[in-house]
């Protein structure tokens, strides 16, 4: 098979038991030939034991031991498949309120977010949950899945309905692009093939949608960022002097010759060369891996950014941003935690928690301050040292960070700069 | 006009490089786990890139069961003095020597379980804070869950309900003395994309991963080589076939395929049409439902 000039697409998909949502994904799978046999015969087998009908598409996405025994998904499992056209992630969430913060790590990296609706119940507070959560992680594509179509006679009027009842909450989000498709997961309308019972719908299929949709405008490409992760320094002949400064282009494009500036400390240069095993490039861009070299002998480490002389991000101790609180234990005021910022560690506090947001209803609380396990929340952050920032609605690297306690290393909350 | 995208190949590649980077930041003495398979042998590959020009950081190790394909310790052994990096060596042998572990009994027996001990053993002797290896989610519905920066916690043991949530391309290696991480950079990567980048980048690779004449037995509906390790079963015989191996593991449960793929261009198109996963041929993943998800609980790779 070759793809070899093909981009890679990852989307998440939030959802509960019953909305179909695991049966969407089997049915991708199987349709797309990404099942093997002896997965088939395995998941056939379960089905059997457990009584279902035929094969239940759904075992296809259950991992752990706890998952197929309670039939849930607990964590965010990713699941792969590739067309002539595209390779897929699939990262594969639960839906439920108790899961939140598994909803918003699948959400963080995608390009596309899948949203199942019933048919029958229309929008429901686990629709407006997930849409909310799409639009605070910024994921750029909608796709509101209207399923089970089956079960309304392939109805042209419940489709409309569920629409339009999207359409009216929606509109209090920020989102760029949101798709509509009426399928029905059990039986493959609309998902790869086109459906013959629902003439009346003129768009494309669900995998035909992922094949096309215009993505590479979702990474920024205007303002140049790259944080340094190490230095390279060879220090074996042909390389004696040789000083690299490794990372990840988070955003834009950079060129030898570029004037570009060194933060946090301010010192100014000419990007010398861009190098790769493979050879020198002319550019770098996001997200290409690369290693720079200056004109000059600047003192530079990890934490420090790369950043064109002329459009730089904001260096600041103190800023807003929303907060989704990811552990078990709540926050505790006035304590500091590790930030993790790309690829900068610095020290943080919580300083003021402005308002929680009910993601059922988009309802804010001013009055309960208190962030447990799954709270989104509107705070103030103070950091001991400047961060270098972008506005996350501009730039999801630059833009983001995680919170970490020093009792327990854990990783107990996740920040997007406002 | 340049194009301001990446191939799905490219950007794979630049995030197994972003991971590898980042292990090196974050850890004093990591070590890449190199079993002389595919998946390891590209993860040291994308190591060569991550660090270019300078020599790979950290050295290589082997949890070597005793029971080889002679031709994966020449390989090891070759890439070893090209890189010029380190090799560190974990003995199934020498713990079984030791009574660490004891070889496991019965018609089905193997030394897959035992590499935990060894693996274990030899991350606490040489003090080593993260472990980067070459398993991919798509392998195995328990690897599905994995992260790319997985804690381990002072026993080695693996917590799946409790793992730390990984979001945009943050990594929180953060640890305390006695634990250790396992990184794993080709986490995104399937079958398909390693042969796929393998033959893009002509890596080289054992020459069992190529179609051969060779001894085999068939045993639990694989050809399964003949070697000085294996007991023959009643009814069992040793014939000559043309097979190649789509993994590499322990020569006496690893299945071969019968095949005529000889390169890597026939292979990419072999794998393309497969119908079985590579694991199939693994009888150690076969003997339940969750039988990666239990040894990785207890340390497994």
């Amino acid at each position: 098979m070759k793809i070899d000039n093909n981009q890679l697409l990852r989307f998440t998909t939030a959802g509960s038991v019953d909305d179909g949502k695991s049966t969407l994904i089997g049915r991708l799978l199987y349709d797309s030939k990404a099942i093997f046999e002896d997965q088939l015969a395995a998941v056939e087998s379960t089905s059997k034991r457990k009584g279902h009908e035929g094969v239940d598409l759904a075992l296809f996405t259950d991992g752990l031991k706890d998952e197929r025994e309670q039939g849930i998904t607990i964590d965010v499992a990713y699941r792969y498949f590739t067309t002539p056209k595209r390779k897929f992630i699939i990262a594969d969430t639960p839906g439920h309120i108790q899961y939140t913060r598994n909803m918003v790590t699948g959400a963080s990296t995608a390009n596309a977010a899948l949203i199942l609706v019933d048919a029958r119940n229309g929008v429901i507070e686990q629709t407006k949950r997930h849409a909310f959560i799409a639009s605070l992680l910024q994921i750029p594509h909608l796709i509101v899945c209207i399923n089970k179509m089956d079960l309304v006679d392939y109805s042209e009027t419940a489709y409309h309905k569920v629409l339009q009842q999207f359409e009216e909450f929606s509109s209090k989000l920020y989102v760029k692009d949101v798709r509509f498709l009426p399928i029905s997961a059990l039986n493959g309308d609309n998902v790869v093939n086109r459906s013959e019972n629902m003439p009346w719908f003129q768009g494309a299929p669900l995998l035909h949608t992922l094949e096309t949709m215009h993505i590479s405008s979702d990474i920024n490409k205007i303002d140049a960022r790259f944080p340094v992760q190490t230095v390279i320094r060879p220090q074996r002949e042909g390389f004696i002097d040789y000083r690299g400064y490794a990372g990840r282009v988070a955003s834009g494009i950079f060129r030898p010759g570029d004037e570009v500036t060194i933060m946090p400390s301010g010192f100014t240069s000419v990007i010398k060369t861009i190098d790769t095993q493979e050879g020198a490039l002319k550019e770098a861009y996001a997200p290409m891996s690369a290693c720079i070299t200056l004109t000059d002998d600047i003192d530079i480490s990890r934490g420090d950014m790369i950043v064109k002389t002329n459009n730089k991000p904001e260096s600041t101790q103190e800023f807003d941003a929303m907060l989704c609180w990811l552990h078990n234990a709540p926050s505790k005021p006035r304590v500091k935690y590790t930030i993790l910022h790309t690829s900068n560690e610095q020290k943080a506090m919580v300083k003021e928690v402005l308002y929680k947001i009910d993601i059922n209803t988009y309802a804010r609380n001013v009055e309960d301050k208190d962030l447990s396990m799954n709270d989104i929340a509107r705070i103030k952050v103070r950091t001991t040292r400047p961060l270098l920032i972008d506005e996350y609605r501009d730039n999801r690297i630059t833009g983001s960070f995680v919170l970490i306690d020093d009792a327990t290393h854990e990783t107990v909350a996740a920040g997007m700069i406002l | 006009m340049s194009k301001y995208y990446l191939n799905y190949l490219d950007e794979l590649e630049s995030e197994a490089i972003y991971i590898l980077r980042e292990v090196w930041a974050q850890f004093e003495n990591p070590v890449i786990l190199f079993s002389g398979g595919k998946d390891s042998i590209l993860v040291t590959h994308l190591a060569k890139k991550a660090f270019y020009p300078a020599k790979i950081p950290f050295p290589l190790m082997h949890v070597d069961t005793g029971h080889n394909f002679p031709e994966t310790i020449q390989f090891r052994d070759d890439l070893i003095d090209e890189l010029g990096v380190q090799l560190i060596v974990g003995s199934v042998q020498e713990s079984i020597d030791q009574g660490r572990v004891a070889e496991e009994r019965g018609k089905n027996a193997t030394r897959n379980a035992l590499q935990i001990t060894t693996l274990l053993d030899a991350i606490e002797s040489n003090n080593i804070d993260c472990a980067i290896g070459g398993g991919r989610r798509d392998e195995e519905k328990a690897r599905a869950k994995e992260r790319f920066f997985s804690h381990r916690d002072d026993f080695g043991q693996w917590d799946p309900k409790n793992q730390r949530p990984e979001l945009w391309n943050i990594l929180n290696g953060k640890h305390f003395e006695g634990e250790h991480f396992r990184a794993f950079p080709i986490s995104n990567w399937t079958e398909m994309d390693v042969w796929n980048y393998i033959q893009r980048e002509n890596i080289a690779i054992p020459s069992l991963y190529f179609a051969h004449e060779r001894e085999v037995v068939w045993r639990s509906n694989s050809w399964i080589p003949m070697s000085s390790f294996l007991k023959l079963e009643e009814g069992e015989e040793v014939v000559k076939k043309k097979i190649r191996f789509r993994t590499l593991g322990d020569i006496t449960i690893t299945g071969g395929i019968e095949s005529d793929a000889d390169t890597l261009e026939k292979i990419a198109v072999e794998v393309s049409a497969m119908k079985q996963t590579e694991r199939g041929n693994r009888s150690d993943d076969k003997r339940s439902e969750t039988a990666m998800e239990d040894r990785k609980r207890q340390g497994y790779f």
